[in-house]
């Protein structure tokens, strides 16, 4: 029997479940992001938001046949790769300048 | 004529200007004095020059055009001198004048701060001055204009620490506004009426109007308003007496022998349109009459020497306007020539007596009733003074007499009415004048003992315009010896020239004089009389019974009150004109100010209450922004999935 393709191995599971896991970890992400005061917390969860919609794109890629979605997720990574790099700098030079990173402290900019 | 020369003329001044005004407090005073006083004297030259000029190529008037000024449409304006016997003498006045004014101001203004100031201010005068008779056109006229009544504001405000002389200087600049919209007017009205502004095309094209024309009658009246403003006529004087708070050489350069009588000017170089106008030449006659007299009757009673030379400045200009308004055109000239020399004299003879008597401390220098027994102390001073007092008053042989006198023989042809006032006034200036001259130079030193002590006659450099000026106050009138005593009057005919329009549109006005010579003879002698008389007056008040006017403090009855007063002009026009209009601006103000203030307030004082607003939600915390754009996604999505 001949191996069945990736594509072939997503479609096994149905789309709905897709997309109920994909919504459900926006939606942590989105609550970690709310509730967390922890800035690394933080940064996980916008992570995590991210990689919801590139399982979205993935599956619907798969579904649809067409591969311009996964073109899309590559791009995505790219880009995730260098903010990352970026945003754990700025957490590190928070953290060296205020000895914390939990974000309740950095209320310094208000009208 | 070469071009260079003619504009060498109004460009010196100007240089010397540029020189003096800008190297202020760095040149020093010697080099000052001379700079001002050369360019004064190059122009003179290059004046001198061109009149040679002129005589040699025929005595043919030109138009001299340098560049083109402003084109706008139809209208052509250039930037043109125009060099006819009208200009030179001007310039020949001016210049001439100017120059010796201008050495005497290196003695008289020695020991004054400002005294680079004051030179370049002078020069800028006669630069403007030069461009007011060399314009080809009323624009040019204008500019000149203009640039005098500034001058005269920066000089009569020269001593700009003193309140009352700044005031006097902003009088003077506001009241010559009054009469130079008039002017504005006019030119508006000829450009208007005629399609351009130059000399010889307007009179050209008004050559063929009838006599009575409205657009001249208009374009006459509104110039002659501009005339009031700058010759200080009725009712537009007031500015001339409060202008004598300028240094002394400014009163006789600029209030006396030049700049005040370019009203003269402008009607002499209208002529043909005044010729066209005989209702309003009847208005400037009755105008200069009336402001002989006046002025003259304020004379009597001042006690200010310099005062007493202004209102005999303005009653002096009335004369003219008198010769104006009976289209005695060159004998108004020839008076405005022999008064540049006396009245130029006259203040710079008091320059001298205010020079010897502000040395010592004392009461006012310039009041003549702290005076009296100078002519021993100031030997040039008085005799050069006495000189002036005998040509001013019009007794023969001196120039005032034939110039007056020639005025006053014309006026009696016209009218004997206007003729009968101008001989009250003349008797009036003759009363006023000796009685100056006896206070001042006769009679007991009225001073301190220190003032006394330190009475000196004047340095070199001023008694020698003096003495030039008094030679000229003595014989300048034979340039205009009258046929009746043997003369042939060579100003008229030099003259003659400029009025061939005006004798073309209204042929009887310039008849030969009706008046046999008899008649003549009588008119004289009753002048000269009437002068006689009121110096003996003045003789037997001031000398015979040592009478000194009475101080500030005693208190004067009736008419004499009113005349000391100045008939109340001042006070009047303050409380008719000033007051109301300060009343006005100042409710204006308020109600302006309540309301722009409610509305400019009001804007900013909402954008501040909003913004107050919006800034109690940037409460600088991380979570609540977040939380707050969850919240705007959310609700966006809510609105494009579900509600659309």
């Amino acid at each position: 029997m001949q191996e069945p393709s990736i594509p072939d191995i997503i479609q096994l599971i149905p789309l709905k479940s897709y997309l109920i896991l994909s919504t459900a970890l926006f939606v942590i992400g989105i609550l970690g992001v709310l509730i967390r005061r922890n800035a690394i917390v933080i940064f996980m969860s916008v992570e995590l938001m991210l990689n919801s919609v590139n399982l979205l794109l993935i599956a619907f890629s798969s579904y649809k046949s067409d591969p311009s979605a996964q073109v899309f997720v590559f791009f995505i990574m790219a880009v995730a790769a260098a903010e990352v790099a970026v945003g754990l700098a700025i957490i590190v030079m928070i953290y060296r300048n205020t000895r914390t990173i939990d974000i309740g402290f950095l209320n310094k900019l208000k009208g | 004529m070469p071009i260079t020369l003619l504009v060498l003329i109004p460009l010196l001044p100007l240089i010397g200007f540029l020189i003096n005004g800008i190297g202020f407090r760095h040149i020093p005073k010697g080099a000052v004095g001379l700079i001002g006083s050369l360019a004064a004297l190059g122009s003179f030259a290059a004046s001198v020059a061109v009149l040679l000029a002129f005589k040699e190529g025929g005595s043919q008037p030109m138009v001299v055009s340098l560049f083109d000024w402003i084109r706008v449409g139809e209208l052509n304006i250039p930037f043109s001198f125009q060099i006819d016997q009208l200009s030179l003498l001007m310039l020949m006045i001016i210049t001439g004048v100017g120059s010796l004014i201008h050495i005497y101001s290196i003695g008289y203004m020695k020991h004054d701060p400002g005294f680079g100031k004051f030179f370049s201010f002078l020069n800028l005068f006669l630069f403007f001055m030069l461009v007011l008779v060399l314009g080809s056109n009323y624009v040019i006229m204008f500019i000149g204009w203009e640039g005098v009544g500034l001058c005269s504001y920066l000089l009569i405000g020269f001593w700009n620490k003193n309140t009352d002389f700044n005031n006097a200087a902003r009088k003077a600049f506001i009241m010559n506004r009054i009469g130079d919209l008039g002017f504005l007017l006019g030119i508006f009205t000829i450009i208007h009426a005629f399609g351009t502004v130059e000399y010889t095309e307007v009179f050209r094209q008004a050559t063929g109007l009838p006599v009575g024309d409205h657009v001249v009658f208009a374009i006459t009246m509104l110039l002659f308003v501009g005339a009031m403003g700058k010759s200080a006529q009725i009712p537009l004087y007031t500015w001339l007496p409060d202008a004598m708070a300028g240094p002394t050489p400014v009163s006789a350069l600029i209030h006396a022998a030049t700049m005040v009588t370019a009203g003269i000017y402008m009607v002499i170089r209208s002529n043909v349109l005044y010729t066209l106008a005989p209702e309003t030449l009847e208005i400037v006659a009755v105008v200069g009459a009336v402001t002989a007299l006046f002025a003259a009757s304020i004379g009597l009673l001042q006690n200010d020497i310099k005062k007493v030379l202004a209102y005999s400045t303005v009653s002096q200009l009335g004369y003219m306007f008198l010769g104006l308004g009976v289209m005695a055109y060159s004998a108004s000239m020839f008076h405005v020539i022999t008064h540049a020399f006396f009245k130029a004299l006259l203040f710079l003879g008091a320059g001298s007596v205010i020079h010897a008597m502000s040395d010592g401390p004392g009461g006012d220098p310039q009041d003549i009733r702290f005076m009296g027994g100078l002519r021993k102390k100031l030997p040039i001073t008085f005799i050069t003074f006495a000189v002036a007092t005998w040509a001013i008053a019009g007794l023969p042989p001196f120039a005032g007499f034939f110039s007056k006198d020639e005025i006053l023989a014309h006026a009696f042809e016209h009218n004997k009415l206007l003729w009968g006032i101008g001989l009250l006034g003349s008797a009036m200036t003759s009363f006023y004048m000796f009685r100056l001259l006896f206070l001042t130079f006769f009679g007991s030193f009225r001073g301190t003992s220190e003032q006394e002590s330190h009475l000196h006659e004047s340095p070199a450099a001023m008694t020698i315009p003096l003495v030039i000026l008094a030679i000229f106050s003595a014989v300048g009138g034979f340039i205009g010896v009258p046929e009746a005593l043997g003369g042939t009057h060579q100003l008229a005919e030099f003259m003659s020239p400029l009025f061939d329009a005006a004798r073309q549109v209204s042929p009887e006005a310039f008849a030969a004089t009706a008046l046999t010579h008899s008649e003549e003879y009588i008119l004289m002698a009753v002048s000269v009389a009437v002068a006689l008389i009121a110096a003996a007056v003045a003789y037997v008040m001031y000398i015979s019974r040592n009478a000194v006017p009475a101080p500030e403090s005693e208190a004067r009855t009736g008419l004499e009150n009113v005349v000391y007063h100045k008939y109340y002009i001042d006070e009047l026009y303050d409380a008719v004109f000033v007051k109301p209009i300060k009343t006005l601006s100042g409710l204006l103000a308020s109600f302006g100010e309540f309301f722009i203030d409610l509305f400019v307030e009001g804007t900013g004082k909402i954008v501040k209450g909003l913004s107050n607003l919006g800034r109690q939600t940037q409460t600088g915390s991380i979570g609540y922004y977040v939380f707050a754009m969850v919240l705007g996604v959310v609700v966006v999505l809510f609105w494009n999935l579900l509600l659309k």
